[in-house]
């Protein structure tokens, strides 16, 4: 029996109602590179065999290089205790907790990710995280697009080209309308941004620290976007909430983030996790699951999923998202490694990190050739460095020394191509940083 | 529970039609079905509706469901005390609870008589 039980004839009647040729005219959006040649499944290995293989693949990656990689993912030291809890069963192999009769110690888990979260940004609610940074972000602009009414969106060059990206893919057939505002030196333009907001506007989405590096006060942005009934969002850095103004304060009404930087190993693809919070007045345009506190018949604490109306499973097409579930084991993995690390731990994180960034922009500015791209702005634990070559024959050359100097900028920003993002984090050493300066002057 | 000086929409909203403005709100049958109202989401004054427009969503414990204007005109006063209080939808759905006041554009058309709206929920029940 086939698995699929449509029938030509129901195939061609479907075809007809979409106005689709045929199959393959109905998959034309995707590359043909990307979609599938067959569907033939080889034969079966043995357990020896299957372990020889994957050792095999996982023996091509290096772990073992020094790495000022950054530009959203930052390598953060995690307690090791954070693995020992997360691979307890009760949490490890539980399916998605998004049935009625989810447990009461999951939705405790998700309640108390959400306080710690919107603690650490400033802000009121939280909801139980989505998949990413990216799709945090898409997912804040719709909240204001459903909010306002309006279909303009103000959306700083700044911002993360990769959040950027995905906010392009999923708005493509919604008719918004994505203004990007040009960044100027590695800062936002906080008077074009100003410029660009109208009574059409939704929403003005910026980052801090941006992607540059770069941090900002974005207090005055923010009254103004007030002033116009725009929706304020701002993508925040966990670790550094610690030391920076907090969206909360700055008045943003919402704040994503990438929680990597939580307590997630760094891996290719994920999986991470997307922190979404926001004023109160929004939670009820707040996509995905938000857990809640309450009391039982018998005056107990108990947590209930709250707020279910928002939701597909209840709203159907009309729900607030698509989104039916979220990263419940990453998010559970942020709450457990901000409570092993903690306030006080936190904060010296944020400040080493920061302290490493300031000595290696110290030590490569010292060689000559090599500025700053924004002299003037202060920077986080990630500056940006302008080389009197291609920033690529940089990267190129210390990949042979062991060492990954940082993310060449040219990629995203064309007229950047001598750019270099570089990131430091509490793990890097001084003579680490020493050395990548040496052997960035000795490949000049 | 279908008072006779009010007029019925299909999607069980009522409309009370006096010196050219229209009071809002929904029936009792369809509050008895939606079960106990957490929320009501209403359009700001000043907003303007053609009749069967979408103009807000109400939710309950258990479902929630879009709110259609019945008459065509501009949103002139929204119930102030829903936002608060969405439970008086559930105890006096044709008195405190309405939703909002709309100033009447156009006669209305598609609305029903009191008895035509009996059969429609009688059938529905």
């Amino acid at each position: 029996m086939p698995y699929i039980p449509h029938t030509p004839d129901e195939v061609r009647e479907m075809l007809d109602v979409i106005g689709a040729a045929s199959i393959d005219e109905l998959f034309a959006e995707i590359p043909a590179e990307l979609r599938p040649k067959g569907f033939h499944v080889p034969h079966g290995l043995t357990e020896m065999e299957v372990r020889r293989r994957l050792e095999r693949l996982a023996a091509k990656n290096r772990t073992d290089m020094s790495s000022f990689l950054g530009g959203g993912f930052y390598d953060h030291y995690v307690p090791s205790a954070a693995d020992m809890l997360l691979a307890r069963g009760e949490f490890y192999t539980a399916y998605t907790p998004y049935q009625p009769e989810a447990s009461q110690g999951t939705l405790q888990a998700i309640f108390e990710y959400q306080t710690a979260v919107a603690r650490l940004f400033e802000m009121e609610c939280s909801n139980a995280g989505v998949y990413d940074g990216g799709t945090a972000l898409y997912e804040a602009v719709m909240m204001a697009v459903r909010h306002t009414r309006r279909k303009k969106v103000v959306v700083s060059e700044a911002v993360s080209p990769i959040y950027r990206i995905v906010l392009a893919t999923y708005t493509k057939n919604l008719r918004l309308d994505l203004v990007t505002v040009p960044h100027d030196r590695g800062g936002d333009d906080m008077a074009a941004l100003t410029r660009a907001m109208d009574a059409e506007t939704a929403a003005v989405v910026v980052q801090n620290p941006n992607f540059f590096g770069t941090i900002q006060d974005f207090t005055d942005l923010f009254a103004k976007a007030r002033d116009t009934g725009a929706v304020s969002i701002l993508s925040g850095y966990p670790v550094l909430q610690t030391v920076l103004k907090t969206p909360g304060a700055m008045g943003a009404d919402i704040a994503t983030a990438e929680g990597q930087s939580l307590g997630l190993p760094l891996s290719f693809g994920g999986p991470y996790l997307g922190i979404m919070t926001c004023r109160k007045a929004l939670v009820r345009q707040m996509p995905g699951r938000i857990a809640g506190r309450t009391r039982d018949a018998s005056g107990r604490t108990g947590y209930v999923l709250t707020l279910q109306a928002r939701e597909q499973h209840i709203r159907r097409q009309k729900a607030t998202s698509n989104i039916c579930s979220n990263q419940a084991l990453c998010a559970l993995r942020a709450l457990v490694n901000l409570c092993l690390t903690g306030e006080e731990g936190l904060t010296r994180q944020a400040a080493l990190s920061i302290e490493n960034a300031h000595y290696a922009a110290m030590r490569l500015c010292c060689i000559p050739e090599i500025t700053l791209l924004n002299r003037e702005s202060p920077y986080g634990n990630e500056f940006t460095a302008v080389f009197p070559t291609n920033a690529k024959k940089i990267v190129r050359a210390l990949l042979d020394e062991g060492i990954v100097a940082g993310f060449p900028l040219g990629r995203y920003y064309p007229g950047l191509e001598n750019a270099l993002l570089v990131c430091c984090t509490e793990k890097h050493g001084r003579d680490e940083i020493d050395r990548l300066a040496r052997k960035v002057e000795k490949a000049l | 529970m279908i008072p006779k000086d009010l007029l019925y929409s299909k999607s069980h909203e009522w409309a009370k039609i006096e010196g050219g403005i229209a009071v809002v709100g929904i029936t009792h049958f369809a509050q008895e079905q939606l079960g106990d109202i957490t929320y009501v989401d209403l359009p700001q004054a000043g907003t303007v509706f053609e009749a069967g427009q979408e103009m807000g969503s109400i939710e309950s414990v258990k479902a929630a469901s879009e709110l259609y204007c019945p008459v065509s005109g501009e949103v002139v006063e929204v119930n102030p005390e829903l936002d608060a209080a969405p439970e008086k939808v559930n105890a006096d759905p044709y008195g405190e609870g309405w939703m909002i006041k709309i100033k009447v554009a156009d006669e209305p058309i598609d609305l029903m008589s009191p008895e035509e709206y009996a059969e429609i929920a009688q059938a529905e029940h």
